[in-house]
């Protein structure tokens, strides 16, 4: 998802006799659907892994303005314009909301911008293909956004008060964006033979990888079991692919698209469809750092960072300035 | 690595009439960029018609484990509640 493949440092789930009278307790305010926050003991593990999940996520949001972000100077209206600038500022928004609930555990923001920067903290594997048409922009409102608000809806019901707070208002924004993605593929979908096959394009280039934005199966990973008991992973990635497929195929259908899979089909017994896997090799690649666009995206950010320096120094010695000024003049 | 811009803790008022609320942090080299922040990071759908900004450092906060001594009392003393009396009917609404 937003955060794949999140390892949780523990040795999987621990029996109540294993555990400590402090992690008892704690598991016992979990369980009793209690939130924890920010001055509450909490295990060093749940910690570790939670400032990775919510680091990678916040991340994700920031990238993800990249590939979107490649399309504002030439959205084809103005009222286009103007709505693909304000969803990438919603997505600065999150990401923001997601630093903010990630220090609440004790790591800075420097520090989290130091570890994507260096490649110890990733981001979502789908900001590394690119948008190359605006149909582009459609499937990923459409396909990224939905894959996202999927994983995002239970996560406001998990264990961490700060990053469920931050899941909350995320949540009330996420579908304007999925729902601009789609309104665009309608468009398009329904315009010109050249438009359609432009949408049809797009969807065949995007739906396995907004497939592997759940990542790999992970109903037998100790991770997994240790961060469902913790509340900080509600459903398996299984689960949450499984219920995007069956959600977006009838939306594919009614923009007469066709999804890129010669295996999807109705089975009436599980209740759902039936689909193909997303090449995990090309995904684990792509998390390598070997995806079409990963140099792209983190240079960047790295220049972002580097070139608003003198800003961020500016603005701190004019604060001071201002506060001695003040200061003085008492 | 330059020094990090200070957090600061931001209350939003939703309407008129209600208090502020806290609805999250930011960071901010002073006062007037944190309320510039806000209203980009809090208040781009009609949210609220003010912001307070406070530095998280300056605030004071109970520590977790006092909850029992501070709140616990309040449990004993339902008398404090309207309900716990009962008044007849025919004395009417009160």
């Amino acid at each position: 998802m937003y955060a794949q493949l999140v390892k949780s440092t523990g040795e999987g789930v621990k029996s109540r006799d294993e555990m400590t009278g402090e992690e008892r307790a704690f598991q016992d305010r979990i369980d009793a659907g209690e939130k924890i926050e920010p001055r509450d003991w909490m295990p060093d593990a749940y910690r570790a892994t939670l400032i990775r999940q919510i680091g990678q996520h916040a991340h994700s949001e920031i990238v993800g303005q990249l590939p979107e972000g490649n399309w504002i100077t030439r959205a084809p209206t103005l009222e286009r314009k103007a709505i693909l600038l304000a969803k990438v500022q919603d997505e600065a928004g999150h990401g923001l909301y997601l630093y903010s609930a990630a220090e609440t555990l004790g790591v800075s923001r420097d520090e989290l911008i130091e570890m994507l920067h260096s490649g110890r903290m990733k981001y979502s594997s789908i900001f590394n293909y690119p948008t190359l048409t605006w149909a582009d922009i459609g499937a990923v409102g459409w396909l990224v956004d939905g894959a996202a608000i999927m994983n995002q809806v239970p996560l406001q019901r998990t264990s961490y008060g700060p990053y469920s707070r931050a899941m909350v208002r995320v949540c009330k924004e996420e579908s304007f964006h999925q729902r601009q993605g789609y309104a665009i593929m309608m468009k398009m979908a329904f315009g010109t033979s050249a438009q359609k096959r432009m949408a049809q394009d797009a969807l065949n280039r995007l739906w396995f990888p907004s497939l592997m934005m759940f990542g790999p199966s992970d109903a037998e990973s100790v991770h997994s079991s240790q961060n469902m008991a913790w509340k900080i992973k509600i459903n398996t990635n299984d689960e949450l692919r499984q219920k995007f497929v069956d959600q977006t195929v009838p939306q594919a259908e009614y923009l007469g698209l066709t999804v890129p899979d010669k295996a999807l089909k109705w089975n009436k017994k599980k209740g759902g469809y039936d689909f193909s896997d997303p090449d995990w090799d090309e995904f684990f690649q792509v998390l390598k750092g070997n995806g079409p666009c990963n140099r792209e995206r983190l240079d960047a950010r790295v220049t972002a960072w580097e070139d608003g320096a003198w800003v961020r120094e500016a603005m701190v010695a004019h604060a001071e300035k201002t506060r001695a000024r003040e200061i003085a003049a008492q | 690595m330059s020094s990090e811009w200070p957090l600061w803790e931001i209350f939003v008022r939703g309407q008129h009439g209600l208090n502020h609320r806290h609805v999250g942090s930011l960071h901010a080299p002073d006062a007037g960029m944190a309320i510039r922040n806000a209203r980009d990071v809090y208040t781009r759908r009609n949210e609220g018609v003010s912001i307070w900004a406070v530095r998280s450092a300056d605030i004071a906060a109970s520590a977790p484990g006092d909850k029992g001594p501070l709140y616990e009392p309040a449990n004993t003393k339902v008398y404090r509640h309207p309900t716990f009396f009962d008044i007849p009917d025919e004395v009417g609404p009160m």
